[in-house]
């Protein structure tokens, strides 16, 4: 087993809706998707996310495009023209969540490109 | 919004060409409800905030503007009367794209998958060059001449399939993997993206690389449209102002951390009144907070950034006047305060509802230049 970032194996992009943030989070190949389905749960994505969302967390599945989306609650200080956050829209919470550390097989891992 | 004043510029700008007489444009509007709200209130319908669940009479003397997002229909409409440019009130972006299919294709209204095809053509160039190489992950250092990005067009076929691409000779890229990531932004449930026009499933698209930026999609499936408009309503919340300052090398972190407990400090003695004070520092923690981890002892600097909120706007404006005085009571090396005093600015916020459509009706006109 080897230790990987997100950020290794998959691509992101984030939004917003209200105080609620997305990520869409993108396997950057197919052989990635199914660790991205095992790993990247609601749990682990919540436990991540501590200190910076403050409500629950919704995940949703896209096998055809080989992607999760994360649905973050009350992450983005009230949201819209109310939050006085920098990043009021999410738009960084991609890369946030790439930030998660995961162990995948060495077979696997040998697929990572530099 | 005044879709009939911008409608009488273009026919304005029509006229100077010399096309008097040659172009239509069409009108949509209806979509601005706010002198029928408290009617509507008083009727049962409650626009409760989609979020929060609050009854809209929570703030109801405090709304600033209310419209309804009409979907493609009334656009069709307006092409169908002839018109060459559209001019619209509140409508969804998907709209702007899917209705032109629906004119030129003559899709039926309960054709939910080709519906649900434009409808999902159109997210995907809804946010321009984000689907060209723009605000993009993969690959980001690589993609060309974004200075000269290729804004995306969609090549749309009469079964629903539908290619997107850009002009030659344009920066930005298209691949399977840069569309990937504009079909994510701001994705909800993706079986379930609603719109006026229909339910569109994410899950259904097939996406194939069809040569150099070129990505063909197809087999996208839709479900039917909702009884709901959605409403976009602004209200008046309070105020709010930001001040910033910046600390420089050596120990930058804890010389802003220290500013923001005396800042802290003074406000809690001035007996100001805020619904919430929050504190970042910029180049250490703003964009992800805890999960930066602690910055290195050795930053080059530090932004100390601070907002508050509140109803008061005596309040915001007394904490704007708090920042400077730092640079010469606070700690060292500090900078950044030559902007002057921080904005005091109107928050007006958004409240999202629904509204039966049976109780709106979208109005189209055809004016000629």
């Amino acid at each position: 087993m080897k230790k990987v970032r997100l950020l290794d194996i998959a691509h992101a992009r984030s939004g917003d809706k209200g105080d609620t943030a997305n990520v869409g989070l993108i396997a950057r190949r197919p052989e990635f998707y199914p660790v991205l389905v095992e790993h990247v749960t609601v749990d682990s994505v919540k436990a991540h996310f501590k200190g910076l969302v403050h409500g629950g967390v919704e995940r949703f599945e896209l096998p055809n495009l080989e992607a999760l989306n994360f649905l973050l609650h009350e992450a983005l200080g009230g949201g819209g023209t109310l939050s006085l956050k920098t990043d009021a829209q999410g738009k960084t919470y991609s890369s946030a969540l790439l930030r998660m550390e995961i162990e995948i097989d060495d077979d696997l891992a040998r697929l990572i490109s530099d | 919004m005044n879709p009939r004043g911008c409608s009488e510029a273009v026919l304005g700008v029509a006229r100077n060409l010399g096309l008097a007489g040659k172009v239509s444009v069409g009108i949509v509007h209806g979509d601005d409800i706010m002198e029928r709200l408290e009617q509507f209130v008083a009727d049962g319908i409650e626009l409760r905030n989609m979020d929060t669940g609050e009854s809209l009479t929570t703030v109801l003397d405090r709304v600033q503007s209310a419209n309804v997002y009409f979907g493609a229909w009334p656009i069709v409409e307006a092409l169908s009367r002839g018109a060459r440019i559209v001019v619209t009130g509140r409508c969804t972006d998907t709209g702007l794209t899917l209705a032109p299919m629906l004119h030129e294709f003559g899709w039926a209204r309960d054709d939910w998958d080709r519906v649900a095809a434009g409808t999902i053509a159109g997210h995907t160039i809804e946010c321009g060059a984000q689907a060209s190489g723009g605000n993009c992950m993969v690959d980001w250092e690589t993609i060309p001449d974004l200075a000269n990005v290729g804004y995306p067009i969609v090549e749309a076929s009469s079964d629903g399939s539908f290619v997107i691409t850009k002009h030659p000779g344009t920066g930005g890229r298209i691949t399977p993997a840069v569309i990937k990531e504009q079909l994510v932004y701001e994705m909800g449930d993706p079986q379930a993206y609603i719109t006026p026009d229909c339910v569109a499933d994410f899950t259904s698209i097939q996406l194939a690389d069809d040569g150099p930026d070129r990505v063909r999609m197809s087999g996208i499936r839709g479900n039917p449209e909702t009884e709901f408009y959605k409403v976009s309503i602004s209200y008046s919340a309070g105020y709010k102002a930001v001040g910033t300052l910046v600390y420089a090398w050596p120990d930058a972190f804890r010389k802003a951390e220290a500013a923001d407990r005396i800042l802290r400090e003074r406000l809690d003695r001035l007996g100001l009144h805020f619904d919430e004070v929050l504190t970042e520092f910029v180049g250490a923690n703003a964009c992800h907070g805890p999960l930066a981890g602690t910055p290195p002892g050795d930053l080059a600097e530090v932004e100390f950034r601070i907002g508050v909120r509140s109803e008061s706007k005596a309040d915001v404006e007394r904490f704007t006047k708090e920042l400077a005085p730092l640079v010469l009571t606070g700690p060292p090396n500090v900078t950044g305060f030559a902007g002057g005093r921080p904005r005091v600015q109107e928050i007006v916020a958004y409240w999202p509802a629904l509204i039966p459509k049976s109780v709106v009706e979208p109005v189209v006109e055809i004016a000629e230049a």
